[in-house]
Formats: C-alpha cells, sequence, structure tokens
C-alpha cells in the first residue's frame, strides 16, 4: 500500500529508532505527550514502546473523542434511541461505550432500532429511505469529524431532507492541550501533536505551545516511521533548547489548515460556553453546537433529553489516565473489574482509548519483554 | 478521529462534482471531496480519507522528501562517527 | 410431576457461571463472548448427562472442532456446525457450500476422513423455490467435490421473519487416522505454526456482500473443502502434526489463543509472513479491522514439530490450492498462554482473542 508501506521499513525503522537512542540524554527522564489516542494506538499496535530508550517516556493524552465523553451524553443519546420514531446512528467506535442502562450494542440487543454507520452521509443516505422514521446521528470526534458532520447538514438543509438530525457531541483539541498544560503537577517535555486534526485546523494553533509554554510540539504521522521521526525531531529540538512547531506530516497537513472545512466549521456550528470532560472537567469553549439556522436539524432542540451528569464509578481512574497522570495498568480495575468485554469506562472500547490499547497490544508485556528478539 | 487512509483518486462523477471513487490496495470506494474544492483533483491524485469524506491531498514531493530525510537519519550516524574518530583519546 | 426443566435442573451436574441476563450478537460470533457461553453455561449443564457410559467425559476435553467417539476400536469423530449468514449468496459460494464445507473441514482438522452428513434445513416462509433448489444443488456440488455423502437429515418451514430466508446445520461423521495424535497436550516449544493460504478473504467477502459499507473489491469467499490438503499433511508428516484447526469466526487470533490458552504455551507469529491479499488488506485497512480476527471458511492451521516442518510445508504446497501455504510462526515456552506478532524491526504486540463481533473502527 502506497503511502502505507514505505512508512513501514524495517531497516528505516531500526534506524530511527537508533538514532533516539543516540539522542537520549542518559541522565535525564524524557517526558512527551502523545496527545491524540490514534497516536497511542499506534504506538501499541506497532510495538514502538519496546524500541524507545527506557528514559524515553510516553505520556498518553486525552485526545480520544469517545473516551472524554461524560457517561451522561452516552445516556441521552440512547434516551433517543429509545423513542419509537428514532433509528438512532453511530460511528462503530460509539457501540460498545458504556452508558448507565449499558452500551447501544446492549440497547440494541433489547430491541433499540441502533445502526452503525461509516460516514455520516450514510445516516442521512438512511433518513432519505426511511422517511416514516427519523434518524438520529450521534456525532462524536475533534476537528477531523466535524467538518464531515457539517457538510452533511448543509446537504439535509439543501436537501430538505428534515427527518434526520444530528445529536452533537464534537470537541476542540486546543483547549484540551491548555487543560493539560495548566494541570497542576503535570511535567511535560514536549508534545507529538495531533495527524489529522492539523488538516483540518493547520499548525498555527499550537503556536502557543511553544511561545507561552515553552514546549516543542511536533505534529505527526500515524505510522511507525512517521511516529519515531516525531521522537527524533522533538529531541533535537530538547538538545538545542529550541521551542518551536514543526510539521513532521507535511505530506498531509497544510500549515494552514483546510479552508473548506474550516468555512464550513463556522457556517454550521458555534462554541458551546462550557462542556464537561472526562478526566479534564468543565472546560469553557471547547465543544461545538448547531448554530439556531440549523436548529431543526439538531437532536437537542427537535427532542428533550434527559441531561442529567452522571458522575464515574468511584473505583474507575478514567480520568486520571485521560490526564496521563496514569498509565492504564496503574488503574485498579484494569483487567480485573474492567476488559473490553465488560468495560466500565470508555477508554477500554474505544479504538483509541489508552486502556483498549495497552489491554489488546501489551497486556502480557512483562512476559513479552522476556522473548528473545 | 484518527483513522485516515491514502487513496488514489480513480475517477471523478461527472453529474456530481463533490464525489469521486477512490482506490485502496485494490478496494474501491466512493468520497466526497468537497473539502478539497479548491484545489481541483484528477484521477491519479492521492487523497487522505476519514468517514467517507477526503481530507487533504497527500502530496508526492512531501512524501519522498521525508524519506530521503529517514534514510540520512543513519547516514548522520556514520557521519558523526567519521568524526569523532578525529578525536585524539583512549579508545573506548 | 415435574417437567424436563424443572428435572433437568435437580440433576444438572455442572454450575452455570455465565451471567450475562441476555443473548447477544457477540455471543455467536467466535470469540471471548461465545467462549463464555459455552464454558459457563452450556459445558456445565450438558457434562455427564447420559449414555451408556462409554464416552462419559468426552464433553469435559478441551473444545475441539469434534468429538471423538471410540466404538469397538475405532475412532470417529462427529462434529456440527450451523450456518447463519446473510446474504444467502455471495462472491465465492453460497451458504449451501459453507456448510459442507464447514463440516468438512471440521471433520478434517480432526484428522478424520470425512464420511456422511446430516443436512438440517430450516427454511423461511416465502423463501422462492429457486434459492432453495439452488442451495441444495449448491450442497450436493460442494459434496461431491468434499468426496462426502448427505445420508440424512430434516426440514422445517418457520413463519416470514425467522430466518433471514434459510439456516441450515449440518453433522458430519468421519474416521480418525489411527496413527494421528493431534491434541494441544501434544504441543512443545519449538513447533512451527502453518497456514494454508491468505486469511480474511471469507469474513470481508460476506461484509462487503452486506452492501452496508459501500466498498467494492475483488474477493470471493474461500469456502472448499481442505481435506485433501490435511491428507497430503498427515501423509507426509503424520507423527510430526501435533494440533490443527480451522480458523472460522474470530479468525486465526481465536484459534492460535485457544491453543495458547489450552496448551499453557506461547506462540510468536511473523508479521511479514502472515499472508493476506491486497484486497483484505486494503479493507482491513480502510475500516479499521485486524485480518487476524477475520473468518475464513477454505484454510487451516496446523502446528507441525521443527523437524518435519519443511516436508510439511512441502507436502500441503504440492496439493492443488496449498501453493500458498506459509509457516507463520512457532510456538515457545515463555510467554506462557500468549499469542504475540512481532515485526523484522523488532516491534511486538500481543495478538488478542477477538472480543464481540469485528466492529469496523472510524476514529
Amino acid at each position: 500500500m502506497k503511502y502505507v508501506d514505505e512508512f513501514r521499513d524495517p531497516k528505516l525503522i531500526r534506524q530511527a529508532a537508533e538514532e533516539i537512542r543516540r539522542l537520549a540524554r542518559p541522565g535525564r527522564h524524557y517526558r512527551i505527550m502523545e496527545v491524540c489516542g490514534g497516536h497511542t494506538h499506534a504506538i501499541y499496535r506497532f510495538g514502538l514502546e519496546g524500541l524507545l530508550p527506557d528514559n524515553l517516556e510516553l505520556i498518553h493524552g486525552p485526545g480520544c473523542p469517545v473516551c472524554v465523553l461524560p457517561m451522561g451524553r452516552t445516556d441521552d443519546g440512547l434516551a433517543l434511541a429509545e423513542l419509537p420514531e428514532v433509528i438512532f446512528t453511530a460511528f462503530g467506535d460509539v457501540m460498545r461505550v458504556p452508558g448507565t442502562k449499558g452500551s447501544p450494542l446492549e440497547h440494541k440487543a433489547r430491541g433499540a432500532a441502533i445502526r452503525m454507520v461509516y460516514s455520516p452521509l450514510d445516516a442521512l443516505k438512511l433518513a432519505e429511505a426511511h422517511p416514516d422514521r427519523h434518524v438520529v446521528f450521534f456525532a462524536i470526534g475533534f476537528e477531523t469529524t466535524a467538518p464531515s458532520t457539517a457538510l452533511t447538514l448543509l446537504r439535509a438543509r439543501e436537501l430538505g431532507i428534515r427527518n434526520f438530525s444530528v445529536f452533537c457531541n464534537h470537541v476542540t483539541i486546543i483547549p484540551a492541550i491548555r487543560a493539560i498544560l495548566d494541570s497542576p503537577g503535570m511535567r511535560l517535555d514536549a508534545f507529538v501533536g495531533p495527524g489529522h486534526v492539523s488538516t483540518v485546523i493547520g499548525c498555527r494553533p499550537y503556536e502557543f505551545i511553544a511561545q507561552d509554554y515553552g514546549k516543542p510540539i511536533v505534529v505527526s504521522g500515524f505510522e511507525p516511521l512517521d511516529i519515531l521521526q516525531s521522537l527524533v525531531m522533538i529531541l533535537r529540538q530538547l538538545a538545542a533548547g529550541r521551542a518551536e512547531v514543526e510539521n513532521q506530516y507535511a505530506r498531509v497537513v497544510p500549515w494552514e489548515g483546510n479552508l473548506p472545512a474550516l468555512r464550513a466549521l463556522e457556517e454550521v456550528f458555534e462554541l458551546r460556553p462550557y462542556f464537561e470532560w472526562r478526566g479534564l472537567g468543565f472546560i469553557s469553549q471547547s465543544a461545538l453546537k448547531l448554530r439556531d439556522a440549523f436548529a431543526e436539524w439538531d437532536s437537542e432542540r427537535r427532542y428533550t433529553v434527559p441531561g442529567i451528569r452522571v458522575t464515574d464509578p468511584k473505583a474507575a481512574q478514567c480520568g486520571e489516565v485521560l490526564k496521563g497522570v496514569l498509565k492504564p495498568p496503574q488503574c485498579k480495575l484494569f483487567g480485573r473489574e474492567c476488559t473490553p468485554e465488560r468495560p466500565v469506562g470508555a477508554l477500554m472500547v474505544s479504538s483509541e482509548g489508552a486502556c483498549a490499547a495497552y489491554y489488546h497490544y501489551v497486556h502480557r508485556a512483562a512476559a513479552a519483554a522476556s522473548l528473545e528478539r | 478521529m484518527c483513522l485516515a487512509i491514502p487513496g488514489r483518486i480513480v475517477e471523478l462523477a461527472q453529474d456530481r462534482p463533490q464525489l469521486a471513487t477512490v482506490e485502496v490496495a485494490g478496494v474501491r470506494r466512493q468520497v466526497n471531496v468537497d473539502l478539497l474544492r479548491d484545489d481541483p483533483l484528477g484521477p491519479g491524485d492521492w487523497v487522505l480519507i476519514h468517514v467517507g469524506f477526503a481530507m487533504s491531498r497527500i502530496s508526492e514531493a512531501g512524501a519522498e522528501e521525508q524519506m530521503r530525510m529517514l534514510a540520512m537519519l543513519g547516514e548522520d550516524e556514520q557521519a558523526m562517527q567519521e568524526i569523532e574518530g578525529y578525536r585524539f583519546g583512549p579508545e573506548t | 410431576m415435574r417437567t424436563v426443566v424443572e428435572q433437568a435442573a435437580a440433576t444438572a451436574g455442572g454450575r452455570v457461571r455465565f451471567r450475562d441476563a441476555r443473548i447477544e450478537m457477540a455471543h455467536g460470533a467466535g470469540g471471548k463472548a461465545s467462549r463464555r457461553l459455552i464454558e459457563g453455561l452450556i459445558v456445565p449443564l450438558l457434562r455427564g448427562q447420559g449414555g451408556d457410559g462409554s464416552q462419559a467425559g468426552k464433553l469435559a476435553e478441551p473444545l475441539a472442532d469434534a468429538a471423538y467417539l471410540d466404538v469397538d476400536g475405532t475412532r470417529l469423530a462427529m462434529t456440527a456446525d450451523s450456518f447463519v449468514v446473510r446474504p444467502l449468496r455471495f462472491p465465492g459460494g453460497s451458504i449451501g457450500e459453507l456448510a459442507v464445507n464447514g463440516t468438512v473441514n471440521d471433520l478434517a482438522v480432526s484428522a478424520a476422513r470425512p464420511l456422511a452428513l446430516l443436512l438440517t434445513l430450516v427454511i423461511e416462509e416465502g423463501l422462492a423455490t429457486e434459492t432453495l433448489e439452488a442451495e441444495v444443488r449448491a450442497i450436493a456440488e460442494a459434496a461431491r467435490r468434499a468426496g462426502v455423502e448427505v445420508v440424512g437429515g430434516d426440514t422445517k418451514v418457520v413463519e416470514h421473519g425467522k430466518a433471514d430466508g434459510m439456516y441450515i446445520t449440518t453433522a458430519g461423521v468421519g474416521r480418525v487416522d489411527p496413527r494421528a495424535r493431534c491434541a494441544a497436550s501434544e504441543v512443545r516449544a519449538g513447533d512451527q505454526v502453518l497456514v494454508s493460504g491468505p486469511i480474511g478473504d471469507h469474513g470481508i467477502t460476506i461484509l462487503l456482500a452486506r452492501g452496508e459499507i459501500e466498498l467494492e473489491a475483488e474477493l470471493r469467499s474461500d469456502t472448499r473443502s481442505v481435506y485433501p490438503l490435511v491428507a497430503g499433511l498427515l501423509a507426509a508428516a503424520r507423527d510430526g502434526v501435533r494440533w490443527m484447526r480451522d480458523p472460522t469466526r474470530g479468525g486465526v487470533a481465536t484459534a492460535l489463543n485457544e491453543l495458547a490458552r489450552d496448551s499453557r504455551l506461547g506462540i510468536v507469529l511473523r508479521e511479514e509472513q502472515i499472508p493476506v491479499r491486497e484486497p483484505v488488506r486494503g479493507a482491513c485497512e480502510l475500516l479499521g479491522l485486524d485480518p487476524l480476527h477475520i473468518a475464513n471458511e477454505g484454510q487451516f492451521l496446523a502446528v507441525v514439530a521443527p523437524a518435519q516442518a519443511a516436508a510439511a510445508l512441502a507436502a500441503v504446497r504440492s496439493v492443488p490450492g496449498g501453493e500458498a501455504a506459509v509457516i507463520i510462526g512457532e510456538v515457545r515456552a515463555e510467554p506462557a498462554r500468549t499469542v504475540l506478532a512481532a515485526a523484522s524491526y523488532g516491534g511486538t504486540r500481543v495478538v488478542d482473542m477477538l472480543v464481540g463481533d469485528p466492529l469496523p473502527r472510524i476514529c
């Protein structure tokens, strides 16, 4: 596969890993956060952590849009799914997320009309095909995915499809990064920046990290060589005492972002005054809602949702894992009461959740370390 | 947020300018290319696909440049070793 | 007067450990949830429930593809499988072919020569006769190709809406090669893991054939009888063949995890050796699926002693249809009960058993 296989070249991977080991100064402990859950997933899927020197610690960030959604919002969506005329649609990632009365899959098993879709456009098509039903699209994602929802809403309006609405849980990445930087006790040296969010927002929004907080941030692709190269670039900045925004993923990420995408976002969405994030608490201006012009396609205005705030079970440490304070195996429930089959929190079932990455790829890591190469 | 795959544009839909067929390792799929309307696409172009939308164009030159830099990582190391070899001092 | 249920409850030997209130799709997907249902509810209640005592204890053994019966000195293998697939027809085959090949393959990987099948049809009211006829012809043809005879069965019709067109069950019996000794307990560290050909074709074909995802690919189900390949393998390396399995639902990952669990050993796969056809890889990358979790209907896994591995591979490759067989890894003592995949650059990851249905990821 072009643009994939080259970036998995074993010889170049070994070379890049060598360079990282050479650059990481002994006696210094590096703490580098990869913001995006997709990077966490890639790091463990490709076994990259095992190639890094012991003094380079990867801290897993909150860039998992399903993980940061508080359980109450999932409950709200599922309350809509229980309405007889509603067909509830969402991406595969949402299907196993636990709500108070079970996940969407479990609701489906009990008879609710729940369908998985691969694109918001599929949800819109479903509405066209079922004029007697109302299709709700449970929208999640950062700025990577929000433009797709925006374009779908523009199309719904253009075609006059009225039996369709979006339950919007889109969140924005910058306030989350800022919240991490402002966390008391959080000591980070640098960031591996989100790759696909950046195709939309560009690299400029990260400048405050370098300028105001003095931390390097390298926007990174998702193949093994991308991630390793980004770490090389970070270590070089740290060695030289620089703090800059760099774009490792330049083959895909335009520095200025995607203008049509940003315009679509501007036309359809506005920022909520505040939104609750699992682990990070209430953050102002950090989530999107539909503008008044699109009220007709806003599930929260077409219907009334319970809007009950649900806190995580006391024993669950999802918030701390999301902030990077704990690694998944340090959560007392990891692998015991909380597994992908019986998840307590979304991090164990989201494909970008740190807990899921560890559980699937690293669960028996201690044993794997004894593997001879 | 993050699953996005490179695909090659195979054809643009004649009647629907916002749609194109892309191919990924022999698998074809129709995607919406509206987000790239400012920079018109043609067959043979590579794009990054996410939830049925083309998000960005992939630059062949950008990828080649990157591969060159990655290949040089090993060379840098060799160059460093050569330079270090000129220092006088105890052998390690 | 007790009802049958009350009576059964009173005599049931096993303790039910299955706690889910409801049965979900995941319980039929072949992964962890399926295993929990079978081991937690079905096996405990059925174990040691009757017969003349000659087959007592059979259900207690690690769950294999077939059950073994010793009848007057002859070892027979007996297996059953049900086929629930939508759509009924797909590129490369149909439910009828799956029904025959699935059971034939379960017998083959139990080192048994398939002899006869029983066929049960549960047909949905309203199904076109044309469709039924096509399936019965497909069954006849598949049976002919597999060298097995359909000797009996049953037919039922259920109300419209209750059978996705048609459900089929086949039960098969075969004669076990008396010199074969295949079981998880036979596997040793150093043994080599062989797969007969590329993986993931069937599952992805079905996913695309459903039409829910608008992907087009040149893909066909790999449904076929693997008996000729198994026969070739056994002829060349009989006492070196330690274990075999056909990786259907849950894929190669699930089958090897079951082996790792049952044998208490570890398995390390070489990532680059795992054979996957390009369109399967493309579809998996697009959907965020792992080919190791995808169902196969025409492949088998074998674990072979190192001294015979080369001969085993050559033997399978020399049978028509086995040309793409490849050694994909080996058994190790550590890490126990774990399946790992190692990349040539040194990266390692755990290959987990499938959890629930393989759901395409988007994010």
